[in-house]
């Protein structure tokens, strides 16, 4: 089922229900602030790093980093594929907040999206290396593979306007199967 | 452990032709391979995680655990690097090798592919020769790796390629829009555009069907088995001649050596990490570039200390793979079909005969685009993120071609593997240490390619492109790596001779990429097969029993 322009302009938790009626078999790791259980993140951690993934993908007509499940991606790879980049977010997004309290006295994921965008273009300045680690997750996670978690429901890949799932006679298996990488 | 007559270490695209090629001959073998064997189904169309993109790992090998590499950086800085990335220069690891999950551009050489030296002359400080061999020997071969892999195509538009004998066995697939869109376009530049020459069959082949057109095809396992590599033609008849015997998840440590100096064979750690000997008449490497060179120069002894075939230090030398360089250009109306390969469409007027230039390339269209591939090739003026990149995105997805090529690189003796004086894998073994880099004379040949790349998308009505091209900082080896075993008459200035055999020892062989002397301005995968063929002919020619007619 297709998810029309409208339907993604809702909020975020009518948005994961309209997912599930779409079809989507991802619901592991909603977005932040709900109590999640992060694997790698705390919910400072979480809080800042999805406002800078939604300045990265922001939300437009179709959801933002974090409403496609962005977060969930680069948390679980943080204990898998990323491990190597364990330190580089801690130190990273500590960075962010520290930006963030001194030139707005507040935690990013507090401020307004405006201010927000300030603040991740001067921590694009101030720390390119965290920030292009930072944008490469991001984007690869809103559109690489829906079962890695940060594509929710094909939603970037339907959004470029590609058939999903891919036309009849072309997919053998259910490519959702398996355990994830 | 029973002795056998051949242990072949690899079993890609090279190793599983010789192996096929010996054991049909009648000679026992013992086919070894690191990786494992496997199905479409490992890989599930994953996006970030295939033997392409490797966000998430490589799909079919190796492992980023336990298999590191040293790459010396241009200021003389060493990094220890992984398996998934880029400066690691992989291949792949499993039964099939990279031919498991390639594109599958099934290239022959052009005849002066081979006379690179005597055609241009060696740019100074480079290491530019000669083949000992040339495409006239190779022609037979060629025909036998297009049959009996199965080759599908048709040369029939261009004047550019060297004589041959039969056509292709297959039809090309229907050519897709891109095809469409760039065809006019290069006819109307004088150029001579056809339909790339793919290891896939377009129709039922071998007992196997057609491929399906789907969007996840280089770097993938192909999921109807379409994709024609090693692991679904030849190592199958190996094995069902009841003489070859593959051994997966087995690690070559060395070649055994007896006291005067010929093969008795290898030892390996096998799927549990022992210790083994498989003890042979002759051994094969097929281990692709980076990996033949670290086994021969892991097998030391008391009359080869600096390693197998090295008397002379020329293992790991002249490493060379291609220098990609392309353009991309964006459309005022949809381009992307959704319909895979993509890559449909090839000129070969550029690979010779430029004034100045040592050489060039093919250029072609890239394989089917996924949205990943996307995200750092939007204009040059599109934001790299925020609002403006999501709505570029959108606006140039469906609305770009990439047109690029591999350059034939200028070698160096500099540009090679040795070993890491340190480091070492988790079997214990020394790692691959690259150095150095191609000749600079490379990278102008790239700009000169990229720039014809870009003047064919403008023809084809592109309203803005953007140019791929860079200077590397090693040599781009990766899945196109050759050269480290040249091949050559002179003891001096290579390590075999033009049957493949190590100057130094009757009886071990090097068989893949290893040999190239150039590596020509195509996809390699062809001529590394018909060499397979070439030096499995002269080996079962000259075998009688347990040796050698001398």
């Amino acid at each position: 089922m297709r998810l029309s322009r409208k339907a993604c302009l809702l909020t975020r938790r009518q948005f994961v229900a309209a997912g599930a009626l779409g079809g989507a078999a991802m619901v592991i790791g909603c977005a932040p602030g709900k109590g999640e259980n992060w694997e790698f993140l705390s919910e400072d951690q979480a809080r800042a790093l999805a406002a800078i993934c939604d300045q990265i993908v922001p939300a437009d007509d179709f959801p933002s980093a974090s409403q496609a499940g962005v977060l969930s991606f680069i948390d679980r790879q943080l204990v898998r594929h990323f491990r190597r980049h364990r330190e580089a977010y801690r130190s990273g997004l500590e960075e962010a907040q520290a930006i963030s309290r001194e030139r707005c006295g507040q935690d990013l994921a507090l401020l307004p999206p405006q201010q927000q965008l300030e603040i991740v273009s001067e921590l694009s300045r101030q720390d390119r290396e965290f920030f292009e680690l930072v944008r490469g997750h991001t984007l690869e996670g809103y559109y690489g593979s829906p079962r890695h978690g940060g594509n929710r429901d094909a939603v970037s890949w339907r959004m470029l306007g590609l058939p999903e799932p891919p036309p009849l006679g072309r997919a053998q298996y259910d490519l959702r199967k398996g355990s994830p990488s | 452990m029973k002795r056998v007559n051949a242990v072949v270490v690899g079993a890609g695209a090279a190793g599983g032709i010789v192996a096929k090629e010996l054991a049909v001959a009648g000679l026992s073998v013992v086919l070894l391979e690191r990786g494992k064997w496997y199905t479409a189904n490992d890989c599930r169309k994953d996006d970030l995680r295939n033997q392409r993109t490797t966000i998430l790992g490589n799909a079919f090998g190796p492992e980023d655990e336990g298999n590191p590499r040293v790459w010396v950086d241009p200021r003389g800085v060493p990094h220890i690097v992984l398996p998934s990335e880029g400066s690691y220069q992989n291949n792949a690891a499993c039964v099939g090798g990279g031919t498991l999950s390639y594109g599958a551009q099934a290239w022959r050489y052009l005849p002066q592919d081979f006379r690179m030296r005597s055609t241009y002359g060696a740019p100074a400080g480079s290491s530019l020769e000669d083949w000992p061999i040339g495409y006239d020997d190779l022609e037979r071969f060629y025909e036998k790796a297009e049959y009996e892999i199965g080759i599908s195509g048709d040369y029939s538009g261009t004047p550019f390629h060297g004589p041959r004998k039969r056509p292709l066995p297959m039809p090309p697939l229907p050519p897709g829009r891109e095809f469409a869109i760039l065809e006019p376009a290069a006819k109307r530049l004088g150029l001579h555009p056809f339909h790339i020459p793919m290891a896939r069959n377009s129709v039922p082949y071998n007992g196997r069907g057609p491929c399906m057109r789907c969007r996840w095809c280089c770097g993938f396992a192909c999921e109807v088995d379409a994709k024609n590599g090693s692991q679904n033609t030849v190592i199958p008849i190996a094995l069902n001649t009841g003489n070859c015997e593959l051994r997966t998840e087995c690690m070559a440590k060395e070649i055994l050596t007896d006291e005067r100096g010929r093969a008795r064979g290898v030892s390996y750690f096998d799927e549990r990490g022992r210790l083994q000997e498989q003890l042979s008449d002759l051994v094969v490497v097929s281990a692709c570039a980076t990996e033949s060179a670290r086994l021969l120069l892991n097998s030391k002894s008391l009359l080869f200390p600096d390693g197998l075939g090295n008397r002379h230090d020329q293992v790991g030398r002249h490493l060379q793979g291609h220098h990609y360089t392309g353009a991309v250009g964006y459309f005022d109306f949809e381009t992307y079909d959704d319909v895979g390969p993509g890559a449909t469409i090839a000129v070969t007027d550029y690979n010779h005969g430029t004034p100045g230039l040592c050489g060039g390339g093919m250029l072609a269209n890239e394989f089917i685009r996924l949205p990943i591939h996307m995200i750092d090739r939007l204009p040059d003026k599109a934001p790299r993120w925020g609002a403006g990149h999501k709505q570029a995105m959108r606006d140039w997805h469906k609305r770009s071609i990439v047109i690029m090529g591999p350059t034939q690189q200028i070698p160096t003796a500099e540009g090679r593997v040795t070993l890491d004086p340190a480091v070492r894998d988790k079997w214990g073994l020394p790692v691959v240490r690259l150095m150095g880099n191609v000749h600079p004379h490379t990278f102008e040949i790239g700009e000169v390619q990229a720039k014809r790349a870009q003047a064919w998308l403008k023809e084809a009505g592109a309203i803005d492109t953007s140019l791929m091209s860079y200077k590397a900082e090693q040599v781009s080896a990766g899945q196109h790596q050759a050269g480290t075993c040249r091949m050559g008459s002179d003891p001096k200035s290579s390590v075999v001779d033009q049957s493949c055999r190590i100057h130094d020892v009757d009886n071990v062989f090097v068989i893949d990429s290893s040999v190239h002397v150039t590596n020509g301005g195509f996809n390699p995968v062809l001529t590394i097969m018909a060499i397979a063929y070439y030096a499995s002919d002269a080996l079962v020619r000259n075998w009688k029993g347990t040796g050698f007619r001398s």
